[in-house]
């Protein structure tokens, strides 16, 4: 466990040296949900009839989906840097076993989600979109819950962009598509039936329906179902994962 | 050395798809020697390392290094053996000491690190870095890791590849420095002045096959036995006098030189006897030796770089 967490906080300190990574995962989706935040304050009571339903009451859960969708890809580029430039597989030449080398990544990318959720949190309390009655901590565990499963998705997704270069615009383009059609935007039901398959096979549609529901205080034995599935897809994609996954 | 080796291959044999990249490769390496894998790009040298290392499994053959299987006793081997892998980059933004302090940290016996830091000359650059670093720092780097946990074997694959020749000459010094330590150095290298310069012992790979194991000298020997001595002389009877010697095999004049190609060591011996006995006035005299190179030619029929 040692070398683990010893790795975890190189690859921490190694991240915040870098910062544009940091203005990518944190800053933008801070940013922009400040943006939105904004608009909402501005327009209390009946103006805010103006604003769409999605941004008027369920603010916190697209700026957590933001969250998933930043770090995921952020995962996956550095990855895929890591293997490009032998990182890697120098990494893996060590008595440091090789899922310690992934879990350190996921380690300091939950980190980061946490952070990135708290200036959130903090930037909510200014606009007063957040009140002291939110379930906050129980909503950050779903997110990182909700994280974690998906991330194990970036790992595949990771094995399977060829270069670093094509990793972050290849990740994109699976990513945000996803998040499309996870229900937030539309009802899942409201999609077409191929696209509704899909949602139904991906996780972002049980993290989108989960963080609603801890958001809007249903708890988390309502979404037992999301938690469920959420599990599975974490157990199944870490193992196709292990699979398929390229050191080199 | 009639101890066991350090290591011992035998029949190894690794297929990518439908291309053998190592064909039946054995060999030993003996304990505190510097031996070197040489042949061009794609000759099967760094699949061959790397199945010793324990870092690929081979289809076929036996591996034992410092009496281990490195298939099966990986873990237990990497405590042992240091590696150097080719063109591995590390993390762009991690300090110099950070790396030696996190790999000593990965070994449970580790050497001092401040301390190879210094000895690799990189105390300037402890808090560079590894993306600042030269390329020559940088591989002063990989080996400070490659011997962080004092290991008994060291594994050195395209070491110098890119370097400039001064840097590449440090390098050569630093190995040097290894064997002293009395450790034992495996290296892979296309460059045959590196193989000839450092290696004690050298395998010629070409084709995933080795063609050839002897030390550089022995090879020349074996298979490149012609020398060639130049002479600069304006006596006009040089030429005749040259031809007498029995071991020479033609004498060519060309201007005030004269160009004479024979066979065996002692070659050199028997024309300057001939100069010494005739008298010839000498204005320029050299001999060439034929190299690695030559004799990495004459076995496979192309050159390293074809």
């Amino acid at each position: 466990m040692g070398r683990l967490w010893r790795l975890a906080w190189l690859e921490t300190k190694i991240f915040v040296r870098e910062p544009m990574g940091v203005v990518g995962t944190v800053g933008v989706p801070v940013l922009i949900f400040v943006v939105l935040a904004r608009m909402v304050a501005e327009r209390r009571g009946d103006a805010l009839a103006d604003v769409p339903p999605l941004i008027a009451g369920d603010l916190p859960i697209l700026g957590a989906m933001f969250i998933i969708a930043t770090t995921v890809l952020s995962l996956v580029t550095i990855i895929a840097i890591y293997r490009e430039g032998g990182i890697l597989k120098r990494l893996r030449a060590t008595p440091l076993r090789p899922p310690a080398i992934l879990t350190a990544h996921v380690l300091v990318k939950l980190l980061f989600t946490l952070i990135t959720l708290t200036l959130m949190y903090l930037a909510g309390r200014r606009y007063h979109l957040v009140i002291d009655e939110v379930p906050i901590v129980s909503f950050g565990l779903a997110l990182l819950f909700s994280t974690t499963a998906i991330i194990s998705l970036g790992f595949v997704i990771a094995s399977v962009v060829p270069t670093a270069r094509f990793a972050q615009p290849i990740g994109t383009l699976i990513i945000y598509p996803l998040i499309g059609m996870s229900g937030l935007f539309v009802p899942v039901e409201a999609l077409p039936p191929a696209l509704q398959a899909v949602a139904r096979a991906m996780p972002f549609t049980y993290a989108a329906s989960l963080l609603r529901g801890v958001w809007h205080g249903e708890g988390w034995a309502s979404h037992s179902g999301d938690v469920l599935a959420l599990t599975l897809m974490f157990v199944v994609f870490t193992g196709v994962s292990a699979r398929v996954f390229r050191w080199e | 050395m009639t101890h066991q080796p350090a290591i011992h291959v035998a029949t190894l044999r690794k297929v990518y798809g439908r291309t053998v990249a190592v064909h039946d490769v054995s060999f030993d390496v003996q304990p505190g020697e510097i031996f070197g894998l040489i042949g061009p790009n794609g000759a099967g040298k760094t699949t061959t390392m790397e199945c010793i290392e324990g870092v690929r499994r081979p289809d076929r053959g036996v591996i034992s290094v410092l009496g281990l299987d490195p298939a099966r006793d990986a873990y237990r081997l990497q405590q042992r053996i240091g590696v150097q892998l080719q063109a591995a980059q590390l993390q762009k933004r991690i300090k110099v000491r950070e790396a030696v302090a996190f790999w000593a940290s990965l070994y449970p016996h580790p050497a001092d690190g401040d301390q190879l830091i210094e000895q690799l000359g990189l105390s300037e650059k402890r808090d560079a870095w590894f993306m600042t670093l030269s390329g020559g720092q940088k591989q002063r780097l990989f080996i400070a890791l490659a011997l962080i946990n004092d290991p008994q074997l060291v594994f050195l694959d395209e070491l110098t590849t890119g370097l400039d020749p001064q840097a590449r000459r440090a390098i050569w010094d630093l190995v040097r420095g290894i064997r002293q330590r009395g450790k034992t150095v495996l290296l892979t290298t296309h460059l045959m002045e590196e193989a000839e310069r450092l290696c004690d012992r050298v395998a010629i790979i070409d084709h995933g096959r080795i063609v050839d194991v002897g030390t550089p000298a022995e090879l020349v020997r074996r298979h490149c036995p012609e020398r060639t001595v130049i002479v600069g002389t304006d006596d006009p009877e040089a030429t005749e006098r040259f031809g007498a010697i029995p071991q020479i095999e033609s004498v060519e004049r060309r201007g005030s030189e004269v160009i004479l190609h024979g066979r065996g060591e002692d070659l050199v011996t028997h024309v300057i006897r001939c100069l010494a006995e005739h008298r010839i006035h000498v204005i320029d005299f050299r001999s060439e030796v034929p190299t690695l190179e030559d004799v990495f030619l004459r076995l496979t029929g192309h050159t390293i770089r074809d």
